[in-house]
């Protein structure tokens, strides 16, 4: 590794560690802990969810798929972006004003059911696993690859920086870690967005002309279908990105940050801005990588493309350009995992360990000792399982992550707010099922089953043909909740007004 | 009981939910957001699943619209553009909401002391 990158990567984790030693003495209550005390601004907020959401499969993988796959890459980029709408209108505000810590806070509102907080702390927890390890495996090999050092040191170095992050500055160091590396990424792909227009003469008819006469699959690379053939898969894995998101626990416990709906909504709008300019920055990212570094020399250094973007940059910047990216892809996975450390301690010690064990009668200092104990449990377990999950696929672990959140969260969440009929029983039944069925169905998927050893986890004939089980799974979990609701037919419409004026006023 | 546990209890005895739920205002509020809300919801799906089921079983998308660029990719930008005009005509919109939001409140709040 060069000097220049060294500097670079000491600088940043002197940056967070100097923000968490600051953030530290602002982290005394269990709600600073959780929520940054629910002071963030509008901007604040929503550059830290853009900071939370763009993680190494965006800028990594997205780049180094529209390097390979042209327009097939940039289906990630749309339906990551579309996905903020459905946020937007039906998630965000009720949830700002129903919610306090956790997803299952906010289902809680109306139910005040154990059994509900414990399905959706464990939904919570099963996201915030494959999540996590999708991104530990990816800074791992990522890290290994940009700093030289073994796979298991990569790994147990990010830990180890998560760690620090949550336990001494809990949310507020967590939201300017994510603050800073979402401008540092803005910034990165800007820059390098701008070199590879430049070389393109500032002309985007040139750059798509050019496309097609440079890549060996030709008009191909700027059409769909060379890495989706199958339409119900696609439309399966656009259905986990637009409505996964909204059911994600670690972006969604952001909406806890801000003191009401109305800057939840304003960190909303921020968040769309700067997500939406960087996945259209991701085709110049994608463009730049396959004409200046070539197919070959992307899949040569990572067979899944992820190293498109820090070679691009070394083409275009040399050594410096190619430092600075690699500096900003470590801050973004170091963001993106105190996010998910956060998230995974709150549904153990709020939801399980406060709510449920100790019925809600805790102490504020125990429940900061919990609190604290819980993120040293996730990021530990964590660590151990992302050291035997090396050769697993990133992208089909964040895949997995996207399609529970959408099969097993969102139809619950829903129907929360919106559906006066809904009951316990429906809550239940609804995110086990689209919980059980996402992983029923990927267990027995392609992606797992695969005749040829080597290829997928099992050697075996799958059972089930989709890569991504959405389009049954989503359907599943909306299904599910609504025969346990009619099946056990209790009502309790006092509580459902409650819930109503509480989530359009936010009157508490 | 905890802190928390009392903050609520304490808050809660301030309003009549099931009043609010069943009066004009409120019902008329919820009234105008599903008519708001429901429909750009249905046209930003409908609008968002038209992509890949266009470009999945049928090649119309495949021709050039402008030069080298095919109609795919000026849908794919109209999809980034949708999302920020939806997300500038909510912000309007909700600002209205909350307005009438806090008129339910304050009515009721008014009300309550003249009991």
């Amino acid at each position: 590794m060069s000097t220049t990158a060294l500097v670079l990567f000491i600088l940043i984790v002197g940056m967070t560690l100097v923000i968490t030693y600051w953030a530290a003495k602002r982290t005394k209550t269990t709600s600073e802990f959780y929520t940054a005390g629910g002071g963030l601004t509008g901007w604040q907020n929503g550059l830290a969810i853009a900071g939370d959401y763009l993680s190494a499969a965006s800028f990594l993988g997205i780049a180094g798929a529209i390097a390979l796959f042209g327009f097939d890459g940039f289906f990630y980029s749309i339906g990551y972006l579309v996905a903020y709408l459905v946020v937007l209108y039906i998630v965000a505000e009720p949830l700002r004003n129903l919610g306090k810590y956790t997803i299952a806070d906010m289902i809680n509102a109306r139910f005040e059911q154990k059994k509900v907080r414990a399905v959706a702390a464990l939904s919570t927890i099963t996201i915030v696993i494959f999540y996590m390890i999708a991104q530990l495996v990816g800074a791992g090999a990522l890290i290994q690859l940009l700093l030289g050092i073994d796979y298991w040191l990569a790994v147990l170095l990010v830990g180890v920086m998560m760690t620090i992050y949550v336990l001494f500055g809990g949310m507020t160091a967590t939201s300017w870690v994510q603050i800073i590396k979402a401008v540092l990424l803005m910034v990165g792909t800007v820059v390098i967005s701008f070199l590879v227009l430049a070389k393109f003469d500032f002309n985007i008819l040139k750059m798509f002309n050019d496309m097609k006469a440079l890549m060996p699959l030709g008009e191909e690379y700027l059409n769909p279908g060379v890495k989706y053939t199958n339409g119900i898969d696609t439309l399966s894995m656009m259905a986990a990105l637009v409505l996964g998101t909204a059911g994600l626990p670690h972006i969604l416990m952001r909406f806890f940050t801000v003191k009401d709906a109305k800057t939840a909504r304003s960190s909303v709008v921020t968040a769309t801005w700067v997500v939406g300019i960087f996945y259209i920055l991701t085709i110049f990212l994608g463009f730049g990588a396959a004409a200046f570094v070539g197919s070959q020399d992307i899949i040569s250094a990572n067979a899944a493309g992820n190293m498109a973007a820090p070679l691009l940059a070394q083409a275009l910047g040399g050594d410096f350009l190619m430092s600075f990216v690699s500096a900003v892809a470590f801050a973004t996975i170091l963001a993106v995992v105190a996010g998910l450390v956060l998230s995974g301690a709150s549904a153990f010690a709020h939801d399980i360990y406060g709510q449920i064990i100790k019925k809600g009668k805790i102490s504020e200092k125990e429940q900061m000792v919990a609190a604290r104990y819980a993120s040293i449990g996730v990021a530990i377990f964590s660590i151990i399982l992302a050291l035997f999950a090396q050769t697993l696929n990133v992208a089909f672990l964040v895949s997995i992550a996207f399609c529970v959140a959408a099969s097993a969260n969102l139809p619950v969440i829903i129907y929360t707010i919106y559906w006066k009929k809904f009951n316990t029983v429906g809550a239940i039944t609804g995110i086990l099922s689209g919980l059980i069925t996402a992983l029923v169905l990927v267990a027995i998927s392609p992606s797992v089953l695969n005749p040829e050893p080597g290829v997928a986890i099992l050697v075996g004939n799958p059972i089930f043909p989709l890569t991504n089980p959405a389009i049954i799974s989503i359907p599943a979990g909306f299904l599910g909740a609504f025969i346990g609701t009619v099946v056990s037919n209790k009502r309790d419409e006092k509580k459902y007004a409650e819930v109503m004026v509480r989530a359009n006023t936010g009157v508490k | 009981m905890n802190s928390i546990a009392k903050d609520i209890q304490a808050e809660k005895k301030s309003y009549d939910f099931e009043k609010i739920a069943e009066s004009q205002d409120f019902k008329s509020l919820l009234e105008s957001k599903r008519k708001f809300l429901i429909p750009i919801t249905v046209f930003f799906l409908v609008f968002y699943f038209m992509l890949p089921i266009l470009t999945s079983f049928t090649t119309i998308l495949n021709r050039p619209a402008i030069g080298s660029i095919t109609w795919t990719w000026v849908y794919a930008f109209a999809q980034f553009v949708m999302t920020w005009i939806l997300c500038i005509i909510y912000v309007k919109k909700a600002g209205k909401f909350d307005h009438l939001a806090e008129q339910i409140i304050e009515n009721e709040e008014n009300h309550g002391e003249k009991l």
